[in-house]
């Protein structure tokens, strides 16, 4: 922890309106390596527009997004996939009418350069492809706990599978970053426990920074080494989750006076 | 895992199983009309249908990559085949005198009419498929209109100096030796008919192959991902307006293909056949099959062929019974209870897979 790391991601200054609706100003974050770094605040305090901001579903209409040192500014959702960022959403998106091997073969969308063509008369190199995108979708599979559900229509899984799957899907867009977007939102104490005990298998075994929105503080105190926190748009405090858990303010917008 | 599955295990696994009923229907259907053909079994009217039928089969399997895999409403089908049935009367004339063999000059028609389709698909995709909502549904209708009136209006013929083309009739004024092709609201007259129903059921063929294969991809995948969850298919790096129009070229292509076959096995064929119902014809052959089930749209394009034909000892009550029926099935098809038989007698027949499965676990 004490050691310098490198920052993945830097926030400066960022800021967006919705016509006269300043939803988020002054923000300011910096993510380094193979941290996990939390982002809570009161509800419609800014922090999925945060999200949608880092991951472009909303162009910002102030401020600069550095990503590896990348400037973002005219990147896409799809654009900023592809330089490495995951994400997961807080109303489930999943291809809830495809099996939950298909879902997680789709996050490996761009690791497959086999053309139609080759996959309509199903040349060797699409065999070979589809061969090792099925064997890695399986792993990641088993990490999640999900391999035996597989087959299954991710509709049907069970709410906290549903989460779950949405991770692996995102992990296998091979991410540096990966947004979780109040991942343990419907869980039971012991499925939240679980959840914890894989993002941080997860950040160990990929080596990847984690950001997550969270409203559950057992969880967000548990794993989180920095949290930020946001309140009406601005950035309220910042600090450790013992720092945090002292501040005063924090405590004022949370509680009230 | 471990084991390899046996070839023929493979073919009626849970995820093929599908694919190999089609492909089973077509050729086992091929044969049996093959048989009572020879044997002199079959009525005139049935042979005038059965070059039909296979067109509409291909056009329906292209459109249920379009409606029910991509998930965007495509009301132009009838439009795609009339740029596939004028075409390949066209070449099919042009190249008349030059190739004998009509197997080739069909083939050359079929391909040439597929891409002159995927062609135009793409240039009305561009505009079209960035946006979200029904904005395709409006714009394949229009265009369905657009080309109709075209070639209603459009007088084609061709001389020893090359095809002529004018949209006023007596402007065409042709070199001794030349031959009208298309003549505007006439449509085309006298085309040599070489269609014959072994190309349409290779055509069919070539369609699943190329249906299936595409949907158990990587594209076929980005497709059906982008219709279940736009943001989510962004937000894992795909490209969703290239995805979509993936599928959208292919159903026009499908659709020209299927229409060249249907312009060369008629003598006459006038522009106004390819309108706004016959559109709403194959997309109910797509809807009662079933959303992305290319096996229920063979069948329902078969059933639906026959039916009026079947019916025609009603006389007048024809249409109102072909009618009834369609209702009767469209309820029946959305009725949990019906579903819920189906699923069980389903889980009996595949009971003895299903125990299989487990004994591999």
């Amino acid at each position: 922890m004490s050691e310098k790391k490198t920052p993945v991601l830097e926030v400066r200054d960022l800021g967006i309106d919705f016509g006269g609706l300043t939803a988020v100003n002054d923000f300011n974050m910096d993510v380094y390596e193979e941290e996990i770094a939390g982002l809570i605040g009161p509800n419609g305090a800014g922090k999925t527009t945060v999200f949608n901001m880092l991951t472009k579903v909303y162009q910002p209409s102030r401020g600069t997004i550095h990503f590896l040192g990348q400037d973002t500014a005219k990147m896409s959702v799809v654009d900023m996939n592809r330089a490495g960022i995951a994400r997961t959403f807080q109303n489930i998106r999943l291809f809830s009418n495809m099996s939950v091997l298909d879902n997680v073969r789709i996050g490996m969308h761009n690791k497959i350069t086999y053309n139609e063509l080759e996959a309509v008369f199903r040349l060797p190199k699409y065999r070979q492809q589809e061969q090792a995108v099925e064997e890695e979708a399986m792993e990641l599979l088993k990490i999640f706990d999900l391999d035996k559900d597989a087959s299954l229509i991710a509709g049907n899984l069970p709410y906290g599978a549903q989460r779950r799957l949405e991770i692996a899907r995102a992990m296998a867009t091979n991410p540096k970053l990966l947004l979780l977007d109040e991942p343990a939102a419907g869980m039971n104490p012991q499925e939240t426990e679980d959840l914890m005990k894989m993002i941080r298998f997860v950040r160990d075994h990929f080596r990847i920074a984690v950001l997550l929105i969270e409203h559950d503080m057992r969880l967000v105190m548990g794993i989180c080494e920095r949290i930020t926190v946001l309140n009406y748009g601005m950035m309220l405090a910042e600090g450790t989750p013992a720092e945090i858990q002292a501040n005063p303010q924090v405590i004022k917008a949370y509680l009230g006076e | 895992m471990k084991n390899k599955k046996s070839f023929v295990g493979n073919l009626f696994s849970r995820t093929y199983r599908s694919r190999t009923i089609s492909f089973l229907i077509i050729i086992v259907g091929y044969i049996l009309i093959e048989l009572l053909l020879k044997t002199g079994n079959l009525s005139s009217m049935f042979q005038s249908l059965l070059v039909p039928v296979t067109c509409y089969i291909v056009a329906a399997l292209g459109l249920n990559l379009n409606v029910g895999v991509s998930g965007e409403l495509n009301l132009g089908q009838a439009g795609f085949m009339s740029l596939g049935a004028f075409m390949g009367i066209c070449v099919s004339g042009a190249l008349s005198s030059a190739i004998p063999n009509g197997l080739i000059r069909l083939v050359i028609a079929i391909v040439l009419g597929a891409l002159i389709a995927s062609v135009l698909g793409f240039v009305i995709g561009v505009p079209v498929l960035k946006l979200q909502g029904d904005y395709l549904a409006i714009v394949t209708l229009a265009f369905g209109e657009i080309i109709k009136s075209l070639i209603n209006n459009m007088y084609v013929g061709i001389d020893p100096n090359g095809f002529q083309f004018s949209f006023v009739e007596n402007k065409l004024s042709l070199a001794p030796g030349g031959k009208m092709l298309i003549s505007g609201p006439m449509g085309a007259t006298g085309t040599n008919r070489i269609a014959t129903f072994s190309v349409g059921v290779v055509l069919i063929l070539i369609a699943l192959v190329i249906v299936y294969n595409l949907i158990y991809s990587r594209s076929g995948r980005a497709i059906q991902a982008c219709r279940d969850n736009r943001i989510a298919a962004e937000s894992v790096g795909i490209h969703v307006a290239n995805t979509k129009m993936l599928a959208f070229v292919v159903s026009a292509g499908l659709a020209g293909a299927a229409g060249a076959l249907y312009g060369l096995n008629y003598s006459t064929l006038i522009p106004a056949k390819f309108d706004f119902n016959l559109s709403i014809l194959i997309l109910v052959y797509v809807v009662l099959g079933g959303l992305g089930n290319m096996t229920g749209t063979i069948i329902s394009t078969i059933v639906l062929v026959l039916l009026p034909e079947l019916l025609r000892g009603l006389q007048d009550y024809r249409m109102l019974i072909y009618a009834v029926i369609l209702i009767v099935m469209m309820i029946l098809s959305n009725n949990e209870k019906v579903k819920n038989l189906l699923s069980l007698l389903h889980q009996k027949l595949s009971f003895g897979k299903t125990k299989e499965a487990e004994a591999n676990e």
